[in-house]
């Protein structure tokens, strides 16, 4: 089972007290950019098995957008954060690379 | 339509007994109260509506009928009881006119129940994912949660008892859900009474 701390209330919040947003930072390409950068902005998403930053609703609770860190794979946590940010902060990345030293997140160093 | 359930609760009278016992609240006055929770207007009007203290994260303060429950980061439920609740909004628009706010009259959208007994808590624990051990779940913490398919909320009343709400629309469920829990003979004995 998966359980996310929200960061807003501190809950420990259970999978299904939570309702999935996809993933994460993604820019957004609106009117006046190209097809491309529209098309990527709308389809193009990452499927990693492996780390995995998504987006997650505390939707039975509080209701706040929140950021999560976890691993597809084993589903280990590395963490959650706030939605106001557009990268992953210091604290997570540090927490990622601790096990995945390599670690890389589209074209976020 | 309206005269038909303006005045009443969802389910009037309804209770339930077991290894505890569901009852239905009845009326009460509720109002959501959305704004910046740090601005002292914000603090001053719940709190004197409320008649208690503000609540911290997760928390709830409630003196008999009235309470103020911390319910998001931007969230507070005012409640009081239903006779007083227009007098109180109307307080609400005039005290924070101007600002950043949203106060909305919720009383006949809630439906409440009193699970109590003994072993109310396990009641509650055979339907949320919520941790509801005396630990995680002290007197003064509300709960935003779910039971079984729908949303709830709980706390502790100062008598130790439980206090759900839901949506109005849910209510029949809810009350079938906690009755069912409740029923003699399916104890879990998972967590110790207190003498």
């Amino acid at each position: 089972m998966l359980m996310l701390k929200c960061p807003y209330c501190g809950v420990m919040a259970d999978e299904t007290e939570l309702s999935a947003g996809g993933e994460a930072h993604l820019k957004r390409f609106g009117p006046q950019s190209s097809a491309e950068d529209f098309e990527g902005y709308l389809f193009a998403r990452e499927n990693p098995k492996g780390v995995h930053v998504e987006r997650w609703r505390h939707v039975n609770g509080c209701g706040k957008w929140f950021h999560a860190a976890r691993c597809t794979l084993t589903l280990e946590v590395f963490g959650t954060y706030s939605a106001q940010v557009t990268a992953p902060p210091q604290d997570i990345r540090d927490a990622i690379r601790a096990k995945h030293p390599d670690w890389r997140w589209r074209d976020m160093a | 339509m309206s005269e038909v359930w303006q005045n009443q609760s969802a389910l009037p009278g309804a209770s339930a007994t077991g290894f505890a016992r569901v009852d239905e609240i009845g009326l009460r006055g509720a109002i959501v109260l959305r704004g910046d929770l740090s601005s002292s207007a914000v603090k001053n009007v719940a709190t004197g509506i409320g008649g208690v203290d503000m609540p911290g994260t997760l928390g709830i303060n409630l003196v008999e009928e009235r309470a103020v429950a911390w319910m998001s980061p931007d969230e507070l439920l005012l409640m009081m009881p239903y006779a007083e609740v227009d007098v109180a909004l109307g307080q609400i628009h005039k005290t924070l006119e101007g600002q950043h706010y949203l106060a909305q009259n919720v009383s006949d959208t809630r439906a409440g129940f009193l699970v109590s007994g003994a072993r109310a808590r396990e009641v509650l624990a055979k339907l949320t994912p919520a941790d509801v051990s005396p630990d995680a779940f002290p007197k003064g913490v509300v709960r935003r949660s779910k039971l079984g398919q729908v949303p709830a909320a709980f706390w502790l009343n100062d008598e130790g008892d439980i206090e759900v709400i839901c949506f109005r629309s849910v209510a029949q469920y809810v009350f079938d859900l906690l009755a069912n829990a409740a029923k003699a003979g399916s104890e879990v004995g998972y967590f110790s009474i207190p003498d």
